[in-house]
């Protein structure tokens, strides 16, 4: 039999598992659009930022009314974790968003030739957010302390893509407003990376009460 | 040796430790039977000076049988048994040659029910240092005055001491009977469930006072408010069934307690 206040966290997950997906849709769907050239997702990514941007004011309210009940131990780590992640996951939205508005505009021009894999890097992203929700899902604290070590091959990816496209641009003016649109669709799929990684540190503060943020253990 | 009993001496020594105060109240391998029936089991914790303790736990877990053994109030009830040791600053409290009434002069108590006197107020503050020989009117005037201006009472009494104390509300009530503990200047002051029977009002300013109170006096408070507890307290004793489970930081206690049990009855899904 589960108590009022297992039932309303179950609530509180459920509705920020709901919101993940969200989330990972809004991913996919603006790398595709960036990837395969499709406008049409661009709009598709837009309405969803709309909804995350609903979703974290709902779990705010939720948590809030659930903190006013005064949950202690691992409820009390539950709800002040399902906040810090919702506030992630709208701002992962936030940067598909941008993702979808830099590829809207670089599908008005002819692709940039470039050995950038934005694919591949936005997979490792992806693969980080996946591996945090996953981690939250099963509180598995090692699983989301193995996402924590992703971060490294993202921000490598991330500054090897701007010291290209700072040579495409060195190379030919023409290449400048797109070089420059690529390098801010790395950048927001670098700070997905790191919004994954916010995402763990807050899992490994749920399964374990310890905060490794900023370099703790 | 049981597991139990091992992670329980490994929890009792830590804390008092982490608290960078001397220790003040030592407990060592404590059992209490009333008759046959064993209250309190093997009960081994040292509690800091000038800190505040809670002791949580549901009913009949044997916090406030604890409580009552800091001052031997337990002595009062016939066919209570004792084992172990009890020392307050190094003393065994429990010695052959201990008065008990130097004791409870020591380490005083504040009641669930406050109980003033039927006297005045100021009676009801002077009483216990003119049981303790204090004579002098100026004395008794001075000491009245900081015991309730302590319990931040005296702005409300002041122009009425000599008034009947019944005739303070409940709050005021228990408030003068912690001025009244604390007017013959105990080290420890105990409480058990001092304000389970005020409204959130009265009880915030009780625990504002234990806040307050903490900078002179060695604080042990029975709760069954976990929300206070972890308001006020700075270590925290979990009991279950006459053992203690775990007793820790406030703060550990309530964000990650180590023990099953703990979490359990923290997060009100005990039994």
């Amino acid at each position: 039999m589960h108590t009022p206040i297992e039932k309303e966290l179950d609530e509180l997950k459920q509705k920020l598992l709901t919101m993940a997906s969200h989330t990972e849709t809004s991913v996919k769907e603006a790398v595709a659009a960036l990837v395969n050239r499709d406008d049409a997702l661009v709009l598709k990514v837009k309405v969803n930022d709309d909804v995350l941007d609903r979703f974290e004011v709902e779990v705010d309210e939720l948590a809030v009314y659930l903190l006013a009940k005064a949950p202690l131990a691992t409820d009390l780590r539950s709800v002040l974790v399902a906040m810090k992640i919702s506030q992630n996951l709208e701002r992962i939205g936030d940067e598909a968003n941008k993702i979808a508005k830099r590829a809207r505009d670089l599908n008005r021009e002819a692709p940039l030739k470039t050995s950038l894999d934005f694919a591949k890097m936005a997979e490792t992203a992806g693969q980080m957010l996946k591996g945090a929700l996953d981690a939250f899902v099963n509180r598995n604290s090692a699983a989301a302390r193995a996402v924590i070590e992703r971060d490294a091959e993202v921000n490598a990816l991330n500054k090897q893509a701007r010291l290209e496209m700072e040579q495409l641009m060195m190379a030919s003016p023409e290449n400048v407003r797109r070089a420059l649109n690529v390098m801010i669709a790395v950048k927001c799929l670098e700070r997905i990376g790191d919004h994954a990684t916010n995402i763990a540190e807050e899992v490994v503060y749920l399964c374990e009460a310890n905060d490794i943020r900023h370099g703790g253990k | 040796m049981t597991d139990t009993l091992m992670q329980k001496i490994s929890v009792t020594a830590a804390p008092a430790a982490a608290a960078g105060g001397s220790s003040l109240i030592e407990v060592r391998n404590l059992d209490l039977f009333y008759g046959a029936s064993r209250a309190l089991k093997d009960i081994s914790v040292t509690l800091g000076e000038k800190v505040v303790t809670a002791f949580i736990g549901p009913s009949g877990c044997g916090k406030s049988t604890l409580l009552r053994c800091f001052n031997r109030m337990n002595d009062l009830i016939d066919g209570v048994r004792i084992e172990g040791a009890v020392k307050i600053g190094g003393h065994d409290i429990y010695g052959g040659d201990v008065d008990v009434i130097e004791l409870r002069k020591r380490v005083g108590m504040v009641f669930q029910k406050s109980n003033p006197f039927p006297k005045s107020i100021y009676e009801n503050v002077a009483y216990g240092l003119r049981l303790h020989g204090v004579k002098s009117k100026s004395d008794l005037d001075a000491a009245v005055e900081k015991s309730l201006r302590q319990s931040a009472l005296w702005d409300e009494v002041k122009d009425r001491l000599h008034s009947s104390a019944l005739g303070l509300y409940g709050g005021q009530q228990q408030r003068l009977c912690i001025a009244r503990a604390i007017a013959i200047r105990p080290e420890i002051i105990l409480m058990d469930e001092p304000a389970s029977a005020l409204d959130p009002i009265a009880t915030s300013r009780i625990e504002e006072l234990i806040l307050e109170l903490k900078k002179e006096f060695t604080i042990v408070i029975v709760t069954h408010n976990m929300q206070q507890a972890a308001r006020i307290s700075d270590y925290t004793a979990f009991f279950y069934i006459g053992e203690l489970i775990e007793f820790d930081t406030t703060t550990k206690i309530f964000t990650n307690p180590a023990h099953r049990q703990t979490e359990d009855y923290v997060t009100g899904r005990f039994g």
